[in-house]
């Protein structure tokens, strides 16, 4: 049995800033175990990249609770939630959001930095992560020089360097071709088979969910189906 | 330290609106440090002048004398404050002198002066009267002759070999008019001083005063200027009969100058960074405006707030860093300059001469003066980064990253 890394229950978000309430996630009940590779997808305004933000503690729920690998970070301190993001969670982005005064190596290096992790192991996983996305010889260049692609390779790199217990990539092929998404895919996916890195995606993108074991697709804030595509990888 | 080299680099994003904020700090800072150089050196030469031309370091005088200014009041011991003067080593020069009180009338005109007594070898070698003569002889040898100021001259319409007749009461209270004939006419920097003062041998003016072998005052000049105050309550402790008292009690006004010279400093240059905070404040608010979502992931993937603040810190105190110093040696290469060429405003000289001012300005800066400025600088960065960097922490990271 696959250890439960990520656990919402009943998880409701509502948006009070307009005159009208709005409901953007209703009662979302998702566990995800360790080496799921899991598209959330539906059409615009479903409420995917809000629930991806609560899962990874980015967002705070109006009802409900999420477990991260058993610890309950619902209601969580700023700085002991921004520490536990840090440890846990890794982040990919739709505009890459690289820190562009730092070169690809710095990057990467960064998380692990803030993370209290010491040089030679740190020169070390930069290198080896670097050659996972397949950028070596590139570690030097900032992400201004970088293509988009190589630059989501980076942000996967930097999600990875944190040693995380998933990661959460919202919308990361949005605005890369066929080919660089193909790619970054690929690379996420040999992650996922080889090292049993979970993966979480909120995706709209075809080329993605092709690829997803697991497909959750929410409507309108609710979940309206959860369907294996494929055999799960197990732990 | 990734977060010293994302704050540095960070600066240099916006190239422009960082050297634009550099450049008002150099020259914010390098206009106050010259302004406080220039007041400074003003300050300090007519403290010197007046210390040189007249003071001294420290003079002794009768208790009362400085009082009444009577004629009776002579040091009692004076003979023996003379004798040990001579032994220290601390003692450059002294001038035993006779005061007195006059009115001073020409053929045309009439004024209040100081009648001073003097020791022509001992009052050259304390005040370099004799170089400063620019007409006329210093005291040929015969009786009764004065040197008198340039500007008492013009006034009293004088030139050497005229003759002056001066009033005065002698130690019996009994007025005195003698006629005294003009030996030399001596020039200051210092207009006051020379309308204000006569000298005359000491021989003379004791014989016409009454007063024997009395004398007023010594005047002392001391080899280290750091060590009147030291000096001054050495000898009050020895003299106890005498009133012992260095420059910065004879003048008031000249310590006042001297002593609240670092309040002027603060007040200056504070009105420079208090304008400068402002101009830092919108620079790093734009900084942040831009940066919103930057600072959205970098919070997100793990960045706390405390390091977030100490990033926007530190690019504050960095700019400042690097226009400080800057304008600090702009400011030191300009006090150089100056200090050794001197700025000419001769063409105000007769307005500074009547506030004892010299018309050439050498300005000069003390190095813990820099230093001062230097920590003033970098605290009005750090104050004017507070705003900016809590309204960094106020970021969600959630809000900041759907920032375009």
């Amino acid at each position: 049995m696959a250890r439960t890394v990520i656990d919402a229950h009943e998880l409701s978000k509502t948006y009070t800033e307009g005159p009208v309430p709005v409901e953007a996630v209703k009662d979302v009940h998702l566990h995800i175990e360790a080496g799921e590779f899991i598209a959330l997808v539906g059409p615009s305004g479903s409420g995917k990249t809000t629930l991806l933000n609560m899962i990874g503690g980015l967002d705070e729920p109006t009802k409900g609770k999420v477990v991260i690998d058993g610890t309950d970070i619902t209601g969580m301190k700023e700085n002991k939630l921004i520490d536990f993001r840090l440890r846990n969670i890794g982040f990919v982005f739709q505009a890459y959001n690289l820190i562009p005064v730092l070169t690809a190596e710095e990057n990467i290096e960064f998380i692990m930095l803030l993370q209290g992790t010491d040089k030679d192991e740190r020169k070390q996983r930069v290198q080896q992560l670097l050659e996972e996305v397949g950028l070596q010889g590139k570690g030097s260049s900032r992400p201004s020089e970088l293509s988009g692609g190589q630059q989501q390779r980076v942000a996967v790199a930097r999600a990875l360097a944190s040693k995380p217990k998933f990661v959460l990539a919202d919308e990361p092929t949005a605005n890369l071709d066929s080919t660089t998404a193909a790619n970054l895919l690929d690379i996420m996916e040999k992650l996922n088979k080889e090292e049993g890195m979970t993966f979480v995606f909120s995706t709209h993108d075809p080329r993605v969910i092709q690829r997803a074991r697991r497909v959750v697709t929410l409507v309108d804030g609710e979940i309206e189906k959860d369907e294996m595509v494929n055999e799960p990888m197990v732990d | 330290m990734m977060i010293l080299k994302i704050a540095w680099r960070n600066i240099w994003r916006n190239r422009t609106r960082s050297l634009v904020l550099i450049l008002s700090i150099v020259l914010g800072m390098w206009a106050g440090a010259f302004i406080m150089a220039f007041y400074w050196g003003m300050s300090k030469q007519q403290v010197d002048d007046t210390i040189q031309q007249n003071l001294s370091h420290i003079q002794f005088h009768h208790p009362d004398f400085r009082e009444n200014f009577e004629a009776k009041y002579t040091i009692a011991d004076g003979d023996q404050v003379v004798a040990d003067l001579q032994q220290d080593k601390e003692v450059k020069a002294y001038s035993e002198r006779v005061v007195c009180m006059a009115m001073a009338a020409s053929a045309s005109k009439s004024t209040g002066v100081t009648l001073y007594g003097i020791v022509p070898e001992q009052e050259d070698a304390l005040t370099g009267l004799k170089e400063k003569l620019i007409a006329g002889d210093y005291f040929t040898g015969k009786k009764n002759e004065v040197v008198v100021g340039n500007k008492l001259a013009e006034k009293l319409h004088l030139d050497v070999r005229k003759k002056i007749v001066c009033t005065f009461q002698d130690e019996q209270g009994e007025i005195v008019s003698v006629a005294l004939r003009v030996s030399g006419i001596f020039k200051t920097r210092n207009s006051r001083l020379e309308e204000g003062m006569i000298y005359m041998q000491q021989t003379d003016l004791s014989a016409l005063l009454g007063t024997g072998n009395g004398i007023h005052e010594i005047a002392v000049l001391l080899a280290d200027d750091q060590q009147v105050d030291a000096v001054t309550d050495q000898w009050k402790q020895d003299f106890p009969a005498d009133d012992v008292e260095s420059w910065k009690e004879l003048s008031p006004e000249l310590r006042l100058i001297v002593e609240s010279f670092n309040q002027y400093m603060f007040i200056i240059i504070g009105i420079i960074l208090l304008a400068l905070l402002f101009g830092i404040i919108n620079t790093m608010l734009m900084a942040i405006l831009e940066r919103t979502k930057e600072l959205g992931v970098l919070m997100s993937v793990g960045l706390n707030k405390t390091k977030v603040f100490i990033m926007i810190l530190l690019e504050t105190v960095f700019i400042a860093l690097v226009g400080g110093p800057l304008g600090l040696l702009l400011a030191w290469c300009t006090v150089q300059l100056t200090h050794s060429s001197g700025i000419d405003l001769s063409m105000y000289s007769k307005g500074l001469e009547e506030f004892g001012y010299a018309s050439i300005v050498y300005p000069e800066l003390g190095m813990s003066s820099y230093f001062s400025i230097l920590i003033m600088v970098v605290a009005a960065a750090l104050i004017a980064s507070v705003f900016p960097a809590m309204r960094a922490l106020k970021l969600k990271p959630v809000e900041a990253i759907r920032k375009i």
